[in-house]
């Protein structure tokens, strides 16, 4: 069993804080904020490793981002993953998720085949939820996402979450999956993998390494393009609800009706 | 000059830390307060290989060495030095079986020691001090082909955990007159090893420390460490170049705790309707707890990294600890000063690093032992 696993550099979650808002040249300013490998990735990688785990075969990394991303790939290397490919070119830069799917897509075609096509739900920074299903088309691959629970043998069966329930399928590779954090608990790096990650390779893939159509990739293969970046007025305002407790949980109630967060014949 | 640290050791540091900041940050107040050592924890980090860096891979450990050993430990004291000290001494057992054990104590023990299916400590010091080490009062007889040993044995970390521990006896008197002492290495459930008293600790209180009764405990041969009258050096070189580096590391992280701690406060904390760090005395205390973290952490890595290259360095540990465990003190009284009357609200954790601080100086040898080592060099070297 070959299984890919998408993983995605973001800025660390814990410093959000720092996150702060250009509005003039539209973009977030992130400097000095740690890099760490996307969260929902890290359970993606710790279900494939259990893949492999279980039915033997390889786990191979692939991460569209600077050359300075190589650390966190190496720490997937000391979690079990086997091979990692970094594809890093400045022609890469700018790329929206049909440009990084496109992208992804055929460094996974050119290194493959692969059974498994294995990502997070969605990245902790753009949290579009677009690129792994957009890699399954890109290559012809069927996809779910919001993967809840996997059980694996001679085919897979999958929970999926969806808005009013759950979704349960069984399907055969080739696939892609994409998984929510709650599938499992990523293992903890130990020192074994960290120095069996020493002899692990991880490669940097530029832009002529693979082959691509360079109207697709990038900002020249990007179509979307954000309008307007603005901070919400979020501020709050107060209301004092007086009277018995009954009276006051009327109160609460109804407000919460007519902000909309309980609606009719729920209560 | 080399000042970076390898992409091992830099992955190792990541990976400790988010060990600690899951498995360690959220339970430290809880086990201070409970004073109880987290033996849990212990086996979880052995599983990790956490506590098996200074051991060679042909005997089950990772052979990563004393820079990572002191990362480990330093990572783990940012949020508890008393987990720190109780990791620490586990290699108190474990670097002399290395360096003068035969190869069947090394295959018997260190195996099982890199992987924390045992648990070590060593016992040296007694109710008559710790710092007169040759003035040993437990005594080891051979009768009927097996030493028999009796007598006390106070301040041992790791105490009631450890599953071996080196225990330092008087076996007789050398030719020159003076005390002959030699080391053990004893397993817990071994008849005669008395678990006794527990101190109640100032600080450190996530690790536990007492008393050995050790009354006709019986070992064979096989059990001496080094050979007989050897112990004097063995205990003195472990506790000199891996205790007094491991207590730097500890040191370390409680710096880097107060560093850290205050500056999350000054940032957070509005005064005169800007953040505290907008104040220049405030930015002063930050510049000192920051420049003592990197002294600290100079001191530390150079004593480590020369031991990694074979390199004797009981001077620079000695050197690192008496720095270190001194300036954790000051940095925790000063980041406490930082944070106003929240400074000594135990919801903040700064008041516990003190404590823990206090508690680093007296462990592996007082400030004033190490300048007596510091200042014996310099008068005979610089």
């Amino acid at each position: 069993m070959r299984i890919a696993c998408l993983v995605k550099p973001v800025p660390d979650p814990e410093y959000y804080n720092r996150i702060s808002i250009d509005p003039v040249r539209g973009i977030l300013t992130r400097a000095g904020i740690p890099v760490v490998m996307n969260p929902t990735d890290r359970h993606a990688l710790e279900e494939a490793i259990r893949i492999k785990e279980k039915m033997g075969g390889e786990v191979v990394i692939f991460s569209m981002a600077p050359d300075d991303a190589g650390g966190i790939l190496k720490d997937g290397l000391a979690m079990g993953a086997d091979e990692a490919y970094l594809l890093s070119d400045r022609a890469f830069a700018g790329a929206d998720t049909l440009a990084t799917s496109y992208t992804l897509a055929k460094a996974i075609e050119q290194f493959g085949p692969f059974d498994i096509i294995l990502a997070g739900n969605e990245s902790a920074d753009g949290s579009t939820s677009q690129v792994p299903p957009q890699v399954g088309v890109w290559l012809s691959m069927p996809s779910l996402a919001g993967i809840i629970r996997m059980e694996y043998g001679e085919s897979f069966r999958v929970w999926c979450d969806v808005e009013e329930g759950r979704v349960e399928y069984e399907v055969t590779p080739p696939v892609v999956f994409a998984v929510k954090r709650g599938i499992n608990t990523p293992r903890y790096i130990g020192i074994k993998g960290i120095m069996a990650a020493k002899s692990k390779k991880v490669s940097i893939i530029r832009v002529g390494d693979i082959s691509v159509d360079l109207d697709r990739i990038g900002l020249n293969g990007s179509p979307t393009r954000a309008g307007r970046i603005v901070v919400p007025d979020i501020g709050r305002k107060g209301e004092t609800i007086t009277g018995s407790p009954g009276e006051i949980a009327e109160g609460i109630i109804e407000g919460l009706r007519k902000a909309g967060v309980i609606k009719e014949g729920m209560i | 000059m080399d000042f970076k640290f390898s992409e091992e050791q830099e992955m190792l540091r990541r990976a400790v830390r988010e060990f600690a900041e899951k498995e360690i940050a959220p339970h430290a107040a809880e086990w201070d307060e409970k004073d109880y050592c987290p033996v849990e924890v212990i086996k979880e980090m052995g599983e990790l290989g956490f506590l098996g860096t200074i051991v060679p891979e042909e005997y089950g450990g990772t052979g990563m060495g004393y820079t990572a050993r002191a990362v480990i430990i330093e990572e783990v004291s940012r949020y508890s030095a008393g987990l720190g000290i109780a990791v620490m001494t586990h290699s108190l057992v474990v670097a002399p079986i290395l360096n003068y054990g035969t190869e069947e104590q090394k295959k018997k023990y260190l195996p099982k020691l890199a992987t924390g299916e045992y648990i070590g400590g060593l016992a040296s010091t007694e109710p008559s001090g710790g710092s007169d080490l040759v003035n040993q009062q437990t005594t080891a007889e051979f009768k009927d082909g097996k030493w028999v040993i009796n007598g006390k044995k106070c301040f041992i970390t790791n105490y009631d955990i450890a599953d071996v521990t080196l225990l330092l006896t008087k076996t007789g008197v050398n030719e020159k007159g003076r005390p002959e002492l030699t080391a053990f290495i004893v397993k817990k459930e071994t008849p005669g090893f008395g678990i006794g008293h527990k101190e109640d600790k100032l600080g450190l209180r996530s690790s536990s420390t007492g008393d050995l009764n050790i009354t006709d405990l019986k070992v064979g041969e096989e059990a001496v460490l080094g050979g007989r009258g050897e112990g004097q050096k063995i205990v003195l070189a472990t506790i000199g170049e891996v205790g007094r580096s491991g207590m730097s590391a500890i040191g370390l992280g409680i710096i880097r705790g107060c560093l850290e701690e205050g500056l999350k406060f000054a940032k957070e904390r509005e005064l005169y309707g800007k953040p505290l760090t907008n104040l220049q005395a405030i930015q002063f205390m930050i510049a000192e707890n920051r420049m003592y973290y990197e002294i600290g952490k100079l001191l530390t890595y150079r004593a480590t990294t020369l031991k990694d290259e074979g390199v004797r360095c009981d001077v620079e540990s000695s050197m690192a600890k008496l720095h270190n465990t001194e300036a954790a003190v000051k940095a925790a009284q000063r980041t406490i000063e930082l944070m106003g009357g929240y400074g000594v609200i135990n919801q903040y954790p700064v008041g516990r690093y003190l404590r823990d601080a206090m508690s680093t100086i007296s462990a592996g040898g007082t400030s004033q032992i190490m300048e007596i080592v510091i200042g014996g060099d310099t008068i005979k070297n610089f």
